[in-house]
């Protein structure tokens, strides 16, 4: 097939997706303190190679946004991030995770406590069957915060632009909240125990434009708190919210597939000059 | 038209037979099974009404709260003291099976490897089948051969009669908890025991409970294990279950119904009465209990 110059499939892109590409800071061009040094991280599930050839810094208190086709494992790279994948049988890491300069897949490290410093969000809300403010208080008050409770599930709701909706109805079950309320929800919970950064797995696909909007304002407002990651499907939440992006490729090998990191850059540059074909074709909406 | 329909129309012709034949064995498979069914409510309802038509005329205020009158054949009197045995020695049986029911079902969903996991199953399987005087053999072999006859015994006997009931309804209602709920108490930074107990265990709570009355309801009308482990018929109540037999439901039907008095056998019958409404009640509730739980764990 005859490709057209990357100039014009950026152009394509732009026009495609019609939307402001989040501001080039400072940050964005990655002048801030690193948070993750990822070296030439390669995943295994059992013999199969899932994604392979990350190399990447995530920098502090920036949003970066992880994207690529279905399978190119967005998710797997997410979770190596904070130890979640520890429990799938098969699992296998090799290659290096700096967490602030510290390998945090080194034998002395202890993954709970990784993961406690580290928050997720997940593709569905996933509320515990509590009332809304046990949902918030159950963490803390596990993990030794028990100062001021209240205090605290009040801010966590307040961080998670949800407090003026609930704030009637701490005590009633959150599994009768809307999507869109227990996915903030969920996000109020894992900011209540004050984790350094945020890892949000397609936290808006399962929730309706109005709901993604509040989301994606939040996360805006987290910026300044906190270090963001956050994977998406949708292009133009990626444009909307992220300052770096990196786009993930299905690579096919006598049959086996696995996903390796094509291009990390700045989200301007992956959407307007993409430095490789497959970014480009990704972007412009041409897979495979 | 004519020239496209025509084919389909012979092709359903040369089937047609056959399709019949389908038909009626489908039809046959459906008629056998349903009968089947009503045998089995027929069945049930045949029981249940000749023990409500027979034992009613027994059934008054005194007989549930009064102790039996001295010797067989007198007038009067209750089964008040093998109604409070009985729930005794179910109970402290259930104090024993219910939490250990609960740990093994833990160890099955949440630490047991693929390896480990499946003979312990197996195992809850055979204790399930094993036929409850068996069980009762052994626990007389063991307790009552040394020692004496007491409620105790008739307690370990149904507490392992009741042990893979409840480990198995507790195994099924935990694997229906959410992963995701696993998922965000993981991602949470909390210790694996935190999240068993803080959330897997009371988001399965009612359909354990659920289970545990299943269970209980069995036990209340098991005779074999009381027959060799606490085989007495008295008219005081006794609670000393370590030290003695204690009267109980079960005995009390057996007793009587071998009686040769009239009397007696009305006395059995409305002691079966008061037995299937206990089992029924707590079935029924148990049941109903059970089907909110699943469809609130899994309609989420
Ligand atoms: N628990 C698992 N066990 C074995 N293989 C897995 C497991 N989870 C994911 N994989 C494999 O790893 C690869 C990457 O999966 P991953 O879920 O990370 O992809 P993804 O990019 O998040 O996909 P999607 O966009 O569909 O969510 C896939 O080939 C998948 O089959
Ligand atoms: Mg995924």
């Amino acid at each position: 097939m005859s490709l057209s110059p990357p100039e014009k499939i950026a152009e394509q892109a732009r026009s495609l997706l019609n939307v402001e590409v989040a501001g080039e800071s400072a940050a964005a061009a990655g002048g801030t303190e690193v948070v993750y040094e990822l070296r030439d991280v390669h995943v295994h599930y059992g013999q199969a190679l899932a994604v392979g050839g990350m190399n990447m810094r995530i920098h502090k208190n920036v949003i970066t946004a992880i994207i690529g086709p279905s399978g190119c494992g967005k998710s797997t790279m997410l979770r190596t991030l904070n130890r979640m994948n520890d429990a799938i049988p098969g699992f296998r890491l090799t290659g290096e995770v700096l967490y602030h300069d510290r390998s945090i897949y080194e034998r002395s490290i202890d993954p709970v406590e990784v993961r406690r410093r580290i928050g997720m969000v997940f593709q569905r809300p996933n509320p515990f069957p509590k009332s809304i403010y046990e949902n918030i208080a159950w963490a803390p008050r596990i993990l030794g915060l028990r100062a001021d409770l209240e205090e605290r599930v009040e801010n966590a709701l307040r961080a998670a632009a949800l407090w003026d909706e609930v704030k009637d109805r701490l005590k009633q079950s959150a599994l009768g909240l809307s999507g869109g309320q227990q996915q903030r929800l969920c996000i109020a919970r894992a900011l209540a125990i004050e984790p350094d950064v945020l890892l949000l797995d397609e936290p808006c696909s399962a929730l309706d434009p109005i709901a993604t909007a509040s989301v994606e304002e939040l996360m805006h407002e987290l910026k300044r708190d906190y270090t963001q990651v956050i994977v998406t499907h949708n292009m133009q939440q990626a444009a909307r919210v992220a300052d770096r992006t990196a786009f993930f490729s299905l690579n096919v090998e006598n049959g086996s597939r696995s996903g390796v990191l094509v291009e990390y850059d700045t989200t301007k540059k992956i959407f307007t000059s993409p430095g490789d074909q497959r970014t480009a074709d990704y972007i412009a909406g041409r897979f495979g | 038209m004519t020239t496209t329909s025509s084919p389909s129309t012979t092709l359903l012709g040369a089937e047609d037979l056959n399709l019949r034949r389908r038909r009626l064995t489908d039809r046959l498979m459906r008629l056998s099974a349903t009968a089947a069914a009503g045998v089995a409510v027929a069945v049930l309802a045949i029981v249940v009404g000749s023990v409500v038509i027979k034992g009613a005329s027994a059934l008054s205020i005194p007989f549930l709260t009064q102790n039996p009158a001295v010797g067989l054949g007198a007038v009067g009197g209750g089964i008040a003291n093998a109604i409070v045995g009985s729930a005794l020695i179910v109970a402290v049986g259930t104090a024993m099976a219910l939490p250990l029911g609960i740990l093994i079902a833990l160890y099955l969903t949440e630490f047991a490897t693929p390896r480990t996991a499946p003979p312990i199953r197996l195992v809850l399987d055979l204790l399930n089948g094993t036929p409850t005087i068996v069980i009762g053999v052994f626990i007389f072999g063991l307790l009552v051969v040394s020692h004496s006859q007491t409620g105790f015994a008739a307690s370990i006997a149904l507490a392992i009669i009741m042990l893979p009931l409840m480990a198995r309804t507790t195994q099924e209602m935990l694997l229906l908890v959410p992963g995701d709920l696993r998922n965000a108490a993981h991602a949470l930074g909390v210790r694996r025991w935190r999240m068993i107990l803080g959330i897997v265990l009371p988001s399965a709570l009612g359909g354990i409970l659920t289970g545990a009355i299943l269970a209980v309801a069995r036990a209340f009308g098991e005779t074999a294990p009381l027959l060799l482990c606490d085989s007495v018929f008295g008219n005081t109540t006794s609670l000393n279950i370590f030290g003695t037999a204690i009267p109980n439901i079960p005995m009390d039907i057996y007793r009587y119904s071998e009686s040769g008095f009239p009397t007696d056998h009305a006395r059995a019958w409305g002691a079966a009465l008061v037995l299937i409404a206990l089992i029924l009640v707590g079935n029924l509730s148990a049941r109903a209990m059970l089907a909110r739980q699943r469809r609130r764990l899994a309609g989420r």
